[in-house]
């Protein structure tokens, strides 16, 4: 015979006002199994709780029901409260009489009837629970950071700092992202490579963290604590051990007109490179499309006849390592939305409009930003890329593929409207004389400091703001002509521009989508990586251990960037704080003995929580086959259990037994 | 070929002279065009405007007729024609539309015929055919290609070429011989139907269209399309007067460089019948790359007028 108790909240006035609580905490007393119920103001105070506390070491309760607000909101209080008292904190159940009933109710007599049935049903449930305990899980005390731009590097170096090993994985042949290549940044306009390198370089000097540069996650294995992951290393055609970056070999390499991948084709390097001066690692990397020796098998080999170090391996080729991490932080980064160019979503298509890749002086955000920094392919001087002359009238166009239903994607890409401010201001700072025209739809400068620097750039450095779209972009004697609406006046207007840079739009890194299924973490329509919660989970996603930074998440500036970095690492560190990480106990079971290993379950799983295994004698004799869920993995959501044919799943604290408790209550 | 020929209005009527280029270039080139029987008006821009379900069941008469006489493509010259066939084809995706559409317009609709434009004729037959049978490469002519807006919009229905950055038009005349220009407004509005409207508004997109050809070198425009004709070569004498400019663009149907290319004379496509025609005094003047408006004029008087004086 069960001894229960029932404690049924007012909150305050939340559940009384509507609720009739005495006449609840009588009819629920009167129950069987029921051995005392009462009801008072504030549960979840601390009196509240001693008045729990006291009850179940009075009466010798093997089991409560708090009927008061969403478990959500307090079953953690509560079970910790029957802990402290000795009763297993899994014999705790809610009935949630408020968010289920009080607050979605008028009519205080049939109000109160339900909240009676909804406590009846926990009291049914919670005399067929059994005792818990919470599952331990084993931790590999490292962690591993997938991108190595500004959000992966902070992450990296924070998750170091605090003491443990860390694995960067980074596709291309240098860390740094775009950031590594923007010229000043705002609100400050600070150089952006002045405040970056040096963390680059920390990154590739810190003893706890290992960095596998020119390098892609190839499969992930496992679960929180326990990942492993398969990393791919693309042959570089450089012996990393041997070379010592010095630079014979790109110097003398004869194939130099290569455009540059990390100047967006505004500048060129040579066949064997480093992407840039301060590349971290230092080391060159060949491209295997353009250099003579690789494409035809044999001949010219100058890099390896100048190379001192014998670095140079034409016969490098991918390497497969494995790694084993506690935790991932998934840090990709961003790409453009490709102006004029074929899509690879229909639902993206083009802007052929503005000319871009028709008219060499169109062109985006980021190749700007290399044409005015100083480690720039011009040396910081604004020089556009069709004839070099200094142009006189330049013309930014925001929202690029943003913000636009029928030809992009429907988001704000958040940074443009601050980087075009921006680059006005880089502009008259560069050339004086010049004029800056920017059309835009809205001005949105929310931020530290954000707005008074776009009034900055209107008030004090000149640049003319049209509100409005451009339609096309013609050229005429060598300057372009900008036709768009100037919507405030509400005429039609034409610029003649020398330079014009268009804001596209922030879509996430190619191959997003991929990893994202390696990872088994969820993805939005436009391939952002979601996390577990908007507010209160924004760093994590809903697989446990694999946490999210930068604009992998949505578009990002770079203080949003570091932060939510840093926020990743923290939570990182708290995963790999313990050598054993303890989770609820609430998971799936599969009853061996019946299960006929059909396998539906494991097809079923969205968290691929469920393994096929084989059941064996102690001497190791096959026995027969089984689906078996893994402990680590389980998130507890009960898939598998409705779907398996023979009933041989249960879900702890919320099996078959309690549900029909439950319904046969309510009869 | 067997091609179901779709004349719209404007063919029958004030753009007779584009049905006259038609059928000679075609004959020429051995493709006999055969009218659908019993076709009424597209709808064109006065339908739309009105009834949603008006504008889809006038096209589909014509487009369920074409297919009624057993043909697989039907050929719309005027590109406003054109694309209301093809919205058609593409709101009969739908089956139920597809019935309501039958039912309205008393006629079993298929929507599974090929609708094509003039450009589309022409690839069809084959670059390669056509320039085996120029008799009479177009050297002197350097052409504005001129799409309008219709051609290539919208996007979604006609699904035709680059709709900001065409090409076809240039491929097809590179395959006559003649040159064309990189301009700037290939897609532009010519004011279409604000002919009678807004005469002001069609002046001044004129003036910009037929301006900007001449600024870039060319000597003709060459078009695709009733409205743009009318619009370019009819008002061409207004657009002159109002903006005291001398122009002297002849304005070409795509039929006419195919046809004059091909050996045809200028009276049997119909070109003497142009409201801007070749000046017969600078006929032997036709020189030069970069003619200015006048020897533009004369330019194209050497192309019109050649092969004409042979017959």
């Amino acid at each position: 015979m069960s001894r229960i108790g029932v404690f049924t909240c007012w909150c305050g006035e939340n559940i009384a006002r509507t609720v009739d609580v005495d006449e609840v905490a009588k009819q629920i007393g009167e129950l069987p199994g029921v051995v005392c119920s009462l009801n008072y103001k504030y549960m979840c105070s601390d009196p509240g709780q001693s008045i729990v506390r006291e009850k179940i070491a009075s009466e010798h309760l093997d089991g409560i029901v708090v009927a008061s607000c969403s478990p959500h909101m307090h079953l953690k209080t509560f079970r910790k409260a029957a802990q402290t008292a000795g009763l297993n904190p899994y014999l705790v159940e809610m009935a949630n009489v408020r968010e289920h009933c009080s607050w979605v109710h008028h009519d205080r007599g049939a109000a109160t009837h339900k909240a009676i049935d909804i406590i009846r049903m926990s009291v049914q449930k919670v005399r067929n629970d059994r005792a818990l305990a919470p599952i331990s899980v084993p931790v590999t005390r490292r962690a591993m950071v997938i991108g190595g731009g500004v959000a992966g590097i902070q992450a990296a170096l924070d998750i170091a700092d605090a003491g443990y090993e860390v694995v960067m994985v980074e596709r291309e042949p240098a860390i740094g992202g775009k950031m590594a290549g923007l010229s000043e940044t705002f609100p400050t306009l600070d150089c952006s490579q002045c405040i970056l390198t040096p963390r680059m370089v920390e990154v590739g000097q810190h003893p706890r963290i290992k960095l596998y540069s020119y390098s892609e996650v190839e499969a992930v294995e496992g679960f929180i604590g326990n990942f492993k992951v398969k990393i791919r290393q693309k042959p570089r055609y450089v012996d990393m051990s041997k070379c010592t970056g010095c630079g014979d070999c790109w110097n003398s390499c004869p194939i130099k007109k290569n455009p540059s991948e990390f100047d967006y084709g505004m500048g060129n390097r040579p066949a064997i490179y480093i992407p840039f001066p301060q590349a971290v690692p230092a080391r060159p990397v060949i491209d295997k499309i353009n250099c003579t020796r690789l494409k035809r098998g044999k001949g010219c080999e100058i890099c390896a006849k100048k190379c001192k170090a014998g670095a140079i391996d034409f016969n490098d080729q991918e390497k497969f390592v494995e790694e084993s991490v506690g935790a991932v932080v998934v840090a990709t980064g961003y790409t453009l939305y490709s102006i004029s160019k074929e899509q690879d979503k229909k639902s993206l298509s083009g802007y052929g409009e503005y000319g871009y890749g028709k008219y060499k002086d169109v062109i985006d955000s980021l190749q700007f930003e290399r044409l005015v920094s100083a480690s720039g392919p011009t040396g910081g001087v604004l020089k556009r890329p069709s004839d070099g002359a200094i142009p006189k009238n330049v013309v930014f166009i925001a929202c690029v593929g943003s913000r636009d239903n029928a030809k992009g994607v429907a988001y704000c890409s958040k940074i443009c409207c601050m980087y075009t401010a921006k680059h006005t201001m880089l502009y008259k700072h560069k050339v004086h004389d010049g004029q800056a025209h920017v059309f835009y739809m809205d001005i949105r400068s929310g931020g530290k400091g954000y707005d008074e620097f776009v009034r900055r750039a209107i008030e004090q450095d000149g640049a003319n703001y049209y509100r409005g779209r451009v339609s096309k972009i013609t050229q005429e004697n060598g300057k372009l002509m900008v036709r768009g609406a100037d919507t405030l006046s509400g005429m039609p207007i034409t610029v003649e521009a020398d330079l014009v840079v268009l804001a596209s739009a922030m879509r996430p890194s190619p191959g997003i989508e991929e990893l994202a299924q390696k990872l088994n973490v969820g993805y939005d329509e436009h391939g952002f990586l979601l996390e577990s919660h908007p507010k209160l989970r924004p760093v994590e996603t809903n697989t446990a251990g694999i946490y999210i930074a930068g604009a992998v998440h949505a578009p990002k500036d770079i203080p949003e960037s570091v932060a939510q970095a840093s926020a990743a690492a923290s939570k990182v560190q708290i995963t790999l704080a313990a050598d054993h990480l303890l989770r609820e106990p609430e998971i799936a079971g599969v009853s061996e003995q019946t299960c006929a290993a059909c396998y539906t379950c494991v097809r079923a799983c969205a968290y691929h929580a469920i393994d096929r295994a084989e059941v064996r004698t102690g001497r190791g004799v096959f026995i027969k086959h089984t689906a078996r869920v893994n402990p680590g993995l389980c998130m507890g959501c009960g898939t598998c259990v409705s779907v398996c044919p023979s009933k041989s799943i249960e879900l702890q604290g919320f099996t078959e037994q309690q549900i029909y408790a439950m319904v046969e209550s309510m009869a | 070929m067997n091609i179901g020929y779709y004349p719209g209005c404007a063919l029958h009527g004030s753009s007779n002279d584009y049905d006259q280029s038609l059928k000679a270039c075609l004959g020429a080139l051995g493709v006999s065009l055969q009218e659908v029987k019993d076709w009424i008006c597209c709808g064109a821009t006065a339908a739309h405007s009105l009834n949603h379900k008006l504008a889809l069941a006038l096209p589909a008469r014509n487009l369920a007729l074409a297919e009624r006489d057993g043909f697989k493509e039907v050929f719309a010259p005027c590109p406003l024609c054109s694309m209301q066939l093809l919205k058609v084809r593409q709101a009969v995706a739908d089956n139920s539309v597809r019935q309501e559409l039958s039912q309205i317009v008393e006629a079993e609709l298929r929507g599974d015929a090929e609708v094509l434009n003039l450009i589309q004729l022409f690839e069809n037959i084959g670059g390669d055919r056509l320039k085996t049978a120029v008799k009479q490469p177009l050297e002197s002519m350097t052409a504005a290609c001129y799409y309008g807006c219709l051609l290539l919009r919208p996007p979604g229905v006609v699904k035709f070429d680059d709709f900001e950055q065409p090409k076809s038009m240039e491929t097809l005349l590179a395959a006559l011989g003649a040159k064309t220009v990189e301009w700037s407004y290939k897609t532009e509005c010519c004011g279409a139907g604000m002919t009678m409207a807004s005469e002001d508004t069609v002046l001044e997109l004129a003036c910009k269209i037929l301006s900007n050809a001449v600024e870039h070198g060319a000597n003709c425009v060459v078009v695709a399309c009733p409205m743009c004709h009318v619009n370019l070569d009819m008002k061409q004498a207004a657009v002159e007067r109002k903006y005291g400019k001398k122009l002297d663009l002849m304005v070409y149907y795509l039929s006419d460089v195919v046809g004059l290319a091909l050996g045809l004379s200028g009276e049997q496509l119909g070109i003497d019948r142009h409201f801007v025609t070749p000046a017969p005094t600078s006929a032997k003047t036709a020189v030069g790359e970069n003619s200015g408006p006048s020897t533009a004029a004369s330019a194209a008087k050497a192309v019109a007028g050649g092969p004409g004086s042979e017959h």
